[in-house]
């Protein structure tokens, strides 16, 4: 199929060329291709900026927009602005990635422009002239296809899991839209509090320590936090572990957690409900310690040990450390 | 405090694996295969509820489309204490999507008295669509917050909201009436309804609207208003080539572990 005048919008929230952004350009552009149309990344920043010269590499045209508002992640803000470049621009799909911004601003974008949402799309393709999307659905027990009827598509996807974009012949052109953005949002953020920096971004991270419920209480995530140091991994939890308070929600892997596609994801006493295996399908490599040598995390490792963690987390981080 | 509560009713999401099957439609879960539940983060939404009603009085409506047996979720949330409970007859085959969903709510809430807070799940445990809330603010063109976990109030006018970012929280300060999609946290754990609760809430008496009664026809529903249709659905195989580590001792295991980490480590 070859539809010249199809167009995509990404739109990436994040100040630089991250995983998830290079992954969101990646997909944009492999649909504005399949369709023989245009792909148009839109990014915050000045036109000269180097997050708009950057992904210029990768889209046939950049909107930069520089405004307060949308450097501070305004949802509404983001919201008017999209709106008014898609009324302009009416594109067949808007692709966004998996930060809690695209996640909340989807449906809401979706419906200003009477198109269609829908959300953690795992590909992106067209179909019979159509956008279909793959998802994982039931907790991840089943996968379905979905067709999008109503257009645009507005779909946030699992962006870093996305192969990144190739590299245009030519850089795209980059141009600014004049923002006539009323100021006044009806909901605005009042306060602000990360508590991992960029950088040590689940969604990035090379190498994960995750553990779950079967640790017991919160001091075993301490060794396991001195295990990742020696890998210089990052840590994570099943959401057991979390509701019960002994990591911050911010470490939660799964359906309603993060995505994550590490080389490594190492599973302690997590048994793998396919709520939590959801989030990590995307991982390299899975392995797990737990105790009970049927636990369905077991069918997603490519190696496993059936031991106590109590007899393994220590040691076993002190023969990495004289390994690495 | 005027505050509505979306439930939904879903199939059990802890199904096991081995029992999860597909219906002869091969476009939705067989019923048969797990018992109907309410989805978590809808109690998770009304836990929330119950706690500001708790510190500021009010009242608390319960709404939600589904088949004849969703009344039981309405009936679960009134012996946690919520008020009044609505439900929309849709018995209807084809599953509604988030799209016609949003409609229907909407359409009822226009009927109800006013709300200075609506709150929906951040997504239901069956399909994850996580589309509804947003939805329905825009059906109802107010302001919506998505992923909270905490609601304080601010003045008169006005809500603080706690979103559960990526990479921590944010708190946003929003004027009523305002919609926000609830997820879990460890203030918002639903409360176990007491026998007597649950005794006395089957007397209470739970609203039932055809769609025709909220304006929307019964015959292209939820067709007309689709706009994501399913077009299969399979099960992943389960693949299971897991190299398990064995050995004389746990050290050798240990030992052996640790190689293949650090060679993993080592690439990175
Ligand atoms: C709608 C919905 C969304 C959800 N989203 C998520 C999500 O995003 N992420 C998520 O993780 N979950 C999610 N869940 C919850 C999920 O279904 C499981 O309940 C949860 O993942 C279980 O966590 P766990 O594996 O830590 O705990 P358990 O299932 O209790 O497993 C503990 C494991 O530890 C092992 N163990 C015990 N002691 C030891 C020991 N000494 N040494 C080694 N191993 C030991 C046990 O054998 C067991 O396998 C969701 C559920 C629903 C309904
Ligand atoms: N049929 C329904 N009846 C009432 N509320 C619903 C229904 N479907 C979705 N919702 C609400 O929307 C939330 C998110 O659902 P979804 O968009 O389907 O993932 C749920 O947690 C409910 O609060």
């Amino acid at each position: 199929m070859s539809d010249t005048n199809f167009k995509v919008i990404t739109a990436a929230f994040s100040q630089d060329l991250n995983a998830a952004t290079a992954g969101l350009l990646g997909a944009g552009q492999r649909l504005a291709n399949d369709a023989g149309g245009t792909h148009i990344a839109i990014c915050c920043g000045s036109i000269d900026s180097t997050l708009s010269t950057q992904i210029s590499a990768f889209g046939d045209r950049v909107i930069a927009i520089d405004s307060e508002p949308l450097a501070r992640a305004e949802p509404e803000a983001w919201l008017s602005c999209l709106r008014s470049i898609s009324a302009q621009e009416t594109p067949d799909a808007i692709l966004l990635g998996n930060d809690t911004l695209s996640q909340e601003i989807t449906p809401r974008l979706a419906h200003r422009l009477n198109g269609a949402s829908i959300g953690d799309a795992q590909s992106v393709t067209i179909d019979d002239g159509a956008i279909v999307i793959t998802r994982s659905v039931y907790g991840g027990k089943a996968i379905a296809d979905i067709e999008l009827t109503a257009s645009p598509a507005v779909v946030w996807i699992r962006a870093q899991s996305m192969d990144p974009a190739d590299k245009n012949a030519a850089p795209g052109t980059i141009e600014t839209v004049p923002l006539n953005e009323s100021a006044d949002l009806q909901s605005h953020i009042i306060d602000t509090h990360d508590e991992v920096s960029e950088g040590e971004r689940l969604e990035d991270a090379q190498i994960i320590v995750s553990g779950g419920r079967g640790l017991g209480g919160p001091e075993p995530f301490e060794e396991l936090v001195s295990l990742a140091k020696v890998l210089k991994a990052q840590n994570a939890a099943s959401r057991a572990a979390c509701d019960l308070g002994w990591v911050p929600h911010s470490w939660q892997v799964g359906q309603t957690g993060c995505k994550v596609a590490p080389q490594l994801y190492l599973a302690v006493a997590i048994s793998g409900a396919s709520q939590h295996t959801m989030g990590i399908a995307d991982s390299k490599a899975i392995a797990a310690i737990n105790t009970d040598r049927d636990a369905p995390i077991f069918k997603h490792c490519q190696f496993g040990l059936v031991e106590d963690f109590q007899q393994v987390v220590g040691p076993l981080r002190d023969k990495l450390s004289d390994l690495l | 405090m005027n505050i509505l509560v979306c439930l939904k009713q879903i199939l059990d999401p802890e199904v096991p694996v081995r029992d999860f099957a597909i219906d002869a439609s091969g476009l939705q879960a067989d019923p048969a295969c797990a018992n109907q539940v309410t989805n978590i983060f809808c109690e998770n939404a009304l836990e929330t509820a119950l706690q500001l009603k708790d510190l500021h009085g009010g009242k608390i409506t319960l709404l939600t489309l589904g088949p004849e047996s969703a009344e039981d979720a309405l009936r679960k949330g009134l012996a946690m204490k919520a008020d009044e409970a609505y439900l929309i007859l849709n018995d209807t085959e084809q599953l509604p999507d988030s799209a016609a969903t949003a409609k229907a709510l909407a359409a009822a809430i226009d009927k109800l008295d006013a709300f200075d807070l609506i709150l929906a799940g951040r997504e239901s445990g069956d399909w994850g669509a996580g589309q509804t809330g947003g939805l329905l603010a825009e059906e109802l063109s107010l302001p919506f917050t998505a992923f909270v976990d905490q609601i304080s109030l601010e003045g008169e006018e006005r809500l603080v909201l706690r979103q559960q970012t990526d990479s921590g929280w944010k708190s946003f300060s929003s004027p009523k009436p305002t919609v926000a999609s609830i997820t879990n946290s460890d203030h918002n754990l639903p409360r176990i309804p007491k026998t007597r609760d649950i005794i006395m809430a089957n007397r209470k008496p739970v609203t039932t609207w055809s769609l025709e009664e909220l304006g929307i026809s019964q015959d292209s529903f939820p067709t007309q208003e689709t706009k994501a249709r399913v077009r299969q659905l399979s099960i992943p195989e389960a693949k299971s080539d897991c190299e398990f580590i064995e050995g004389d001792s746990v050290e050798e295991k240990i030992e052996k572990l640790a190689d293949k980490i650090a060679a993993i480590a080592r690439a990175v």
